[in-house]
């Protein structure tokens, strides 16, 4: 099948995206055999059809999550399969709209959910197929080594087809003159690589290149400028399409992709590895400049600087993976701009080029004086940094680390140190291999020594790719071994004159570690290395310098689980709320920074309660000019007031009055805090009152036009919040909030869209003539019903609560139900989240109440699913079902269909709850059953 | 030497030497016979450590390779300038080469400079400890350029009152600004490295760690010092490195 394929299905001519199948009768025919052939397999060979496939099927489909009914598991936009081959993994996976199948029996499956997309999603398959070993060649050519086919069009020559393999790049037969078929057979040598072959092919190509070949030698880490010979380079994206039909076939086509993987790695892998496969690289290259649309010339050899280059990308992807999101600044690594050779230099490039000089060829008296000396240039100064740099210096500074002279290598850290502060000079001692050397260092018996070596780190590891390095290295538990300075006290205090105190250590172990504790596996490396006790013994001291660095990396840590527990553990909180009352802003900052991450558990927000944090925290709020440590402080206060009896406090301490004070001229930082904490205030009605009273509302709603995602969440729980307040629902009406938050429901985000829409149901509730004033927006309604097809639960479930407010209006009811409400909730009643059920439940009761809406959803099938929320673990669910089916059971035909799922049961054991509204709507819904069966016997015997 | 008279003297060297304990003291002078070997005393005759004997303690157990420095040294120990180093001198030079505060090692370590002791170290000295310091590069036309250089830039940061010449103040100012000047013309006072090795290795057996920072107390501890010492790979000319410079 996979030969007629290539054979005889049209594709059309090549071009930069995806090859697609032309629409043409033929392909067509193919296709529907081709899903004839998958929809049968699964009876025909129900044995085959579990075989695992070595590599999945990939295409990008257009099924939606909610076709996939029972044996998969959606969530969101991922859909899995509960089959799973023997390590668990799904043997279909959809991350919409990216689908991998292991097996024929989920292809046949798919075939079956898609339905009358069945045709798509074949042609799909087909055409998205592309070998994730890169290789284009069909999969019978691969067995024999072959990457891919290049059609050359050379100025002096016939068009060449060449076949590339991996033992060389030869002439194959050509094209035949029926589709484009290739001649698949060896017509000649097989050269090393491709350059090689068509400089024996053509003259013009060989002394272009000759030409080159100078430059390279000359240049070898420069990119050639753009002279290639124009030798026309085409590939033939030629048969990429495997056979996946008759079992046999695919056996043995599994059998010799496996091999064929271990041979030609992953594409990201294969292009790291440079020197070995020049060949392929060659290859390689020439596909991608296709793709990019250039006509390069096509290299025997990858150039350094490239390779460093694709060796930073993979870096990169590897660190975005395992680095967090508190990543702060330079997480872009800038080029590098280096002082261009005939620009004006300055005197001091000079003098430092002359002191590097001695630097290289002094002992260590000479190098000393050398170091010495180029400290007292203004190493503050990015021109002396640079310098420093451009004529070689790092590399000796790095160089003298490695030596055993302690004096040069104190020197050398000391200058390092104060370089350091420039970001490109931080990478070019990464890419120096500086940090290995500092890690080591961290050893050194010499404290003076460890210091200089942490302090440098602490500079270097701005950013993620030194992170890693340093931890890799072990840096993480070295550093960590700094922190405990108690150990060595029963040393002579004398010991050398180059030394400091074990305090200075554990000082600059603390800096570095909080540089370093903005990576994620860094945070971990820290926890593991024993870190957390340590830091807390540090943080009973009472230098300011050493509490800084110390809670910064605590700051930075407790943005994970792990830590928030252990700070709880080590009775840090304590401390933590002790240096709120420092003098130290910078302190004061941090300290708040790290209750604010550490108060989303309940404990600690009574543990800083307890301690007496909270006064701290509302006399911070008062001093509004470092807008930092505004910002901590009202984070800090946020969440701390997630707790009633911490907000209590805040009462006392007239917090919630600055609160609304700090709704205005302040920065997004800030004010996403401010209106946090008041959202959490107006939770009671006392506080509701004061925000109203002192003009919380208008700068509330006022924010309700911004942009800021974390914002808006924030600004529309406490604006729905302050609507619970009939009062305050007509201060909301009158500045037009309703109208407001109805717009955030257009918002991008799903978290704003359910906030919003939480906070419209009390509007709605309290609202004075609601249903007049819902219908006066327009196009309102029809906006709600469609958000009905939202792929998140949350928003769902949200909406769902809006339209049961809505409904209350009959007039509304009746256009909701216009605009298809019914339907669309039918359609949501499959699922088994439990917040949704429930809200979805309370809307099916109440859109019940409007013409045949009852019949509606009987014929919808939303009543059997109902039935199934019975046996959820969820009061509320229960009680919600239990009146949405009372409703439902009006309608005869509903009856059947809960009695046929064994709703009378389920709803039996609902009657003996201690809940009345449960009770009585169970009660009710048994009776109309009840009733319509007596109805039947009668009707029966009459 | 009889039991009183040892008793004695060590008594009166505790009491003149605040950085040596009296068990210290006692070690330092059985390690000064043990040096000097067995002469017999007689009046007249000066018991003490000669200049190459000294310069062979110097290089074995402290790691110094600078002839010229180690003269300087000896000269230092050797207050009385009588070309021999009694035992007196031994454990007054020890306290402040092993153990001395900053003050008295920059004191030390100016004289050890000065060359010709008139209290200045001037231009032409300090061209004379720098003059091996520097790699000659064939291709120099004048092949002192690159030690005058480094000496003008030794004046420009240590020669404060611009005399062109550094006197003992000069020199104190800048080695508190800079602990790393303290031995600016050549290394003087003990490899940090040895010194610390030798703690280390000290604080792993207890009975010798009653003398910390001072190697072979006992003469049959010296030649385990040298086996404890940090292998010297590298001779300071050239110095080994690990990059491709040299």
């Amino acid at each position: 099948m996979g030969v007629a394929l290539t054979r005889s299905a049209q594709w059309t001519a090549v071009g930069h995206g995806a090859k697609t199948l032309e629409v043409t009768p033929l392909n067509e025919a193919i296709v529907k055999e081709i899903i004839m052939f998958v929809e049968s397999f699964i009876y025909k060979y129900p044995q085959e059809a579990n075989y695992v496939f070595v590599e999945p099927l990939e295409w990008k489909t257009n099924l939606d999550p909610s076709a996939f009914g029972s044996g998969y598991a959606v969530s969101g936009t991922i859909v899995k399969s509960e089959e799973v081959d023997k390590n668990g993994e799904p043997l279909l996976y959809l991350s919409v709209p990216q689908i991998k199948i292991r097996s024929f029996g989920q292809l046949s499956r798919i075939l079956y959910i898609a339905k009358n997309m069945k045709l798509k999603e074949a042609q799909a398959c087909i055409e998205d197929y592309e070998f994730s070993n890169g290789c284009r060649a069909p999969p019978w050519r691969q067995i024999k080594g072959e990457i891919c086919y290049v059609l050359v069009k050379p100025h002096d020559a016939e068009t060449l087809c060449v076949t590339c393999s991996k033992e060389g790049v030869f002439l194959n037969g050509g094209k035949t003159d029926d589709e484009g078929q290739i001649n698949y057979e060896r017509k000649g040598e097989i050269y090393k690589d491709l350059v090689t072959l068509l400089k024996e092919k053509s003259a013009i190509f060989s002394e272009n290149m000759s030409k080159q070949e100078i430059k390279f030698s000359e240049q070898p880490q420069k990119d050639q400028p753009n002279e290639a010979p124009k030798e026309e380079v085409a590939i033939t994206h030629k048969a990429s399409v495997t056979s996946r039909k008759s079992t046999q076939e695919k056996n043995r086509i599994n059998l010799g992709r496996s091999q064929l993987t271990k041979r030609l790695e992953p594409s990201l892998n294969w292009r790291t590895s440079v020197s070995s496969k020049e060949s392929r690289n060659t290859l390689r290259d020439t596909q991608v400049e296709k793709h990019g649309g250039k006509l390069e010339k096509s290299r025997s050899s990858v150039s350094p600087g490239r390779a460093q280059l694709i060796r930073k990308s993979v870096e990169k992807i590897e660190e975005i993976i395992s680095d967090s999101s508190s990543e702060s600044e330079e997480d872009e690594e800038q080029p590098d701009h280096r002082q261009e050779a005939n620009a004006d230099l300055p005197s001091e490039y000079w003098q430092i080029q002359k002191l590097v000089k001695y630097l290289k060829g002094g002992n260590q008296t000479a190098t000393v004086i050398a170091l010495c000396s180029m400290k007292d240039f203004n190493l503050a100064q990015e021109t002396c940094q640079l310098a420093i740099r451009d004529v070689g210096g790092l590399e000796v500074l790095i160089n003298l680390l490695e030596t055993d002279e302690v004096k040069c290598k104190i020197g050398s850290l000391k200058i390092l140190k104060e370089i350091s502060h420039n970001p490109q000079i931080r990478r070019n001692i990464v890419d120096l291999g500086g940090l290995p050397v500092m890690v080591n260092i961290l050893d050194s018996p010499h404290k003076s020594l460890k210091c200089l070596a942490a302090e440098t780190i602490a500079n270097v590891a701005k950013f993620r790719r030194a992170r890693r390095v340093v931890r890799r290295h072990g840096g993480i538990t070295k550093l960590v071994a700094l922190l405990d300075c108690g150990k060595h006290s029963g040393e002579p205090a004398q010991s050398s004159l180059y030394e400091t105190r074990d305090v200075e250590v554990a000082r600059c172990g603390a800096l570095a570690l909080w540089s370093c504790s903005k990576s994620y596996a860094n945070k971990e490396a820290i926890r593991k290395a024993g870190g957390i006790p340590l830091l807390a013994r540090l943080l009973k001291t009472s230098h300011e310098n050493m509490l800084i660095p110390v809670v910064g990396t605590l700051q930075e840590c407790a943005s994970e689980e792990n830590y928030r527990a252990a700070i709880k553990a080590e009775r840090i909180i304590e401390n933590l709320v002790k240096n709120l009352n420092s003098e130290n802003e910078q302190l004061q900052e941090h300290c708040a920074m790290a209750i604010y991450q550490c108060a989303e558990d309940e404990e600690t927000r009574d543990l800083v309660r307890l301690h007496g944090g909270l006064k701290p925290l509302a006399s911070l709020l008062n001093n509004t000019d470092n807008k930092e440590r505004l910002a901590a402080v009202t984070g800090a206060i946020w969440k701390c007031s997630i707790s009633k009896e911490n907000v209590t406090k805040f009462r006392e301490y007239k917090a919630i009055e600055t609160l609304v004070g700090l709704l205005t001229d302040q920065p997004e930082e800030v004010l996403v805090n401010v209106v946090g904490a008041l959202g959490e205030c107006c939770q009671e009605h006392e506080n509701r009152v004061i925000i109203r009273r002192c003009g919380g509302i208008q700068p509330l709603v006022n924010l309700l036009v911004g942009i800021n995602q974390a914002l808006l969440v924030n600004v529309t729980k406490a604006v729905g919040a302050c609507a619970v307040e009939p009062e305050s629902m007509m201060i909301i009406d009158r500045l037009d909030g309703v109208r407001l938050l109805w717009s955030l429901l257009k918002n991008p985000h799903p978290d704003v869209k359910a906030s919003a829409a939480w906070a419209l149901c009390p509007c709605i509730q309290n609202a004075k003539d609601a249903g007049e004033m819902v219908r006066s927006f327009v196009g309102g309604l029809e906006l709600v019903v469609n958000l009905l097809k939202s792929d998140n639960k949350e928003v769902l479930a949200s909406v769902c609560a809006v339209i049961t407010n809505i409904a209350k209006d009959q007039e509304n009811l009746a256009v909701i139900t216009d605009h298809g409400v019914v339907p669309l909730l039918s359609k949501l009643a499959n699922t088994n989240n439990d917040k949704l059920r429930r809200h979805l439940a309370e809307t099916i009761s109440r859109c019940c109440m409007w013409g045949r809406n009852r019949v509606a959803f009987g014929e919808h099938k939303a009543v059997a699913p109902l039935v199934r929320y019975l046996k959820s673990n969820d009061t509320n669910v229960h009680r919600a079902t239990a009146q949405a089916l009372y409703q439902l059971s009006e309608d005869a035909d509903n009856c059947v269909t809960m009695h046929e799922n064994g709703a009378v049961k389920l709803l039996l054991d609902m009657v003996g709850s201690p809940d009345e509204e449960l009770q009585e709507a169970a009660a009710g819904c048994i009776s109309n059953i009840r009733r319509l069966a007596l109805a039947i016997e009668k009707a029966r015997y009459s | 030497m009889n039991r009183k008279k040892l008793q004695k003297l060590t008594d009166s060297l505790t009491k003149n030497c605040k950085h040596f304990s009296k068990f210290e003291v006692k070690c330092l002078i059985n390690l000064f016979y043990n040096l000097v070997g067995e002469v017999t005393e007689r009046q007249g005759v000066i018991i003490g450590l000669d200049r190459n004997a000294f310069r062979n303690i110097l290089h074995m157990t402290f790691g110094m390779t600078d002839d010229m420095i180690m003269d300087r040294v000896f000269r230092g120990f050797d207050k009385d300038n009588d070309g021999c180093i009694s035992v007196t001198e031994w454990v007054y030079g020890l306290s402040v080469f092993l153990r001395g505060t900053l003050e008295e090692k920059m004191k030390y370590c100016f004289e050890v400079f000065d060359l010709n002791g008139d209290s200045f170290i001037s231009k032409e000295e300090m061209f004379h400890m720098l003059k091996n310091s520097l790699l000659k590069q064939p291709s120099e036309e004048d092949p002192d350029e690159g030690i005058k250089d480094l000496v003008e830039i030794t004046l420009k940061k240590m020669d404060h009152d611009h005399d062109g010449k550094l006197s003992f103040a000069d020199y104190e100012q800048a080695v508190r600004e800079e602990t790393l000047l303290l031995e600016a013309f050549g290394p003087c006072l003990p490899d940090p490295k040895v010194t610390a090795c030798v703690h280390r290795t000290e604080t792993k057996t207890p009975y010798r760690s009653s003398s910390p920072g001072l190697p072979g107390l006992a003469s049959d501890q010296m030649s385990h010092i040298h086996l404890q010492r940090t292998p010297s790979k590298r001779e300071r000319q050239p110095r080994n490195r690990a990059g491709p410079y040299l």
